[in-house]
């Protein structure tokens, strides 16, 4: 479903010349794929994984599933045809890889207007989201994220970020630090969303559990995954405890009888309610709905 | 388009189909197809190949498939690549509808 806001817990990378996994990836429950045609194909058969997600999202009821589509960077030869083959075979979101400037972000969504025009695609209707995976994206985080009204959010790709800083992945994420909160301030400031970079050892569920906590602690709304084996441990993360819940749940009772009342001050057991802490308990509320813990039934009977 | 050499696609891996399309001297198209799921899909594959290289405008060709379970877009995507490929075209033909 194409939706500016929504629920982006996970998003988990299908390589895009992979037929096998794009047949089933919607039936994990991931709130986003994310097929790529950047770093998971080779030069050559760009041309072969084009084809494939464009006749594949064509084709596949993916459901309420959010679907994105990694384009290669616009200086390869690939970039515009990535553009017109997603734009035409309805992609929600095209994720822009090694983005460093605003301008990348302007020149991607000049190609994506044009192609849009071309096929009589409504203007507007193509989202994006921005990687960022170097040190100068990081450092423009704000720049980047203020760059399009059709962002969604920006991402960090932590593989590459390493590799332009000179430092090692490490278990405690102190060489993300910076990064993850730049990028978390930069999403928050321009009201867009902030997504992880992803784990890749599949086999140790401590360590991205550990990561998931952490980046939920600083504020993202959700981490990139790349294994089936990984959404539930992060979606365990993302819900709510039932002593957040029942907090929620009295603030939303609370708001309900205000509204009721014809006025704008809310309270909870005599004491006044902020703004901020009612969209987190909105927030609560919602994730506690999708994560299976409470029902929508018990929300309305608040 | 006009094939100009022999052109493949695709993979043997599970859920996917090797496609190599060359030119023939007979006209029309010539199917050989093997698949794991002959007996109840068979005859939907070749109607798969043929609608799509048709779809192409393309005929005087023979088109060899290893199918392993493939979806019908997986078909397609495999069948119009190897085309393009054999023709050394980039005319995608990218649409909405």
């Amino acid at each position: 479903m194409r939706e500016k806001q929504r629920l982006r817990r996970t998003m988990m990378f299908i390589p895009g010349n992979n037929p096998g996994m794009m047949r089933d990836a919607h039936i994990y429950g991931s709130d986003s794929l994310m097929f790529d045609l950047e770093d998971s194909v080779s030069m050559a058969e760009k041309d072969a994984a084009r084809m494939l997600v464009y006749q594949a999202l064509k084709t596949i009821d993916y459901g309420k599933t959010e679907l994105v589509v990694r384009i290669n960077p616009l200086d390869t030869p690939y970039g515009r045809a990535d553009i017109e083959a997603m734009v035409c075979a309805g992609a929600h979101v095209l994720r822009m890889p090694k983005t460093e400037t605003a301008q990348d972000i302007i020149e991607c969504e000049k190609v994506i207007e044009e192609m849009e025009r071309k096929h009589h695609v409504p203007v507007g209707t193509t989202l994006m989201m921005a990687a960022i995976e170097g040190a100068m994206g990081v450092i423009n985080a704000y720049q980047i994220a203020t760059a399009s009204q059709r962002l969604i959010g920006i991402a960090l790709g932590a593989e590459d970020f390493c590799a332009n800083m000179k430092c090692q992945r490490t278990t405690t994420g102190a060489e993300l630090q910076l990064a993850r909160q730049t990028i978390v301030l930069a999403a928050r400031a321009a009201g867009i969303d902030a997504l992880d970079t992803v784990y890749s050892d599949v086999n140790n569920e401590e360590q991205l559990l550990y990561e998931a906590r952490l980046i939920k602690d600083l504020g993202f709304d959700g981490k990139s995954v790349i294994n089936p084996r990984q959404i539930a441990p992060v979606h365990g993360v993302f819900a709510p405890t039932q002593k957040d819940i029942d907090k929620a749940k009295k603030i939303i009772a609370a708001i309900k009888e205000a509204e009721a009342r014809g006025s704008g001050v809310i309270s909870v057991n005599g004491k006044m309610v902020d703004r901020p802490v009612v969209i987190r308990a909105q927030r609560v509320i919602e994730l506690a709905l999708v994560s299976g813990v409470i029902t929508a039934e018990e929300v309305e009977a608040l | 388009m006009e094939l100009v050499k022999t052109g493949m696609a695709g993979t043997v891996e599970s859920g996917d189909i090797l496609v190599e399309i060359e030119k023939q001297n007979a006209s029309g198209v010539d199917i050989q197809l093997d698949s794991t799921v002959m007996g109840l899909y068979g005859r939907r594959i070749r109607e798969v190949i043929q609608e799509t290289v048709d779809s192409c405008g393309v005929t005087g060709i023979r088109v060899t498939a290893s199918d392993k379970g493939a979806l019908d877009c997986t078909i397609r995507a495999r069948v119009k690549t190897a085309l393009l490929r054999a023709c050394d075209s980039q005319d995608y033909g990218w649409a909405v509808k």
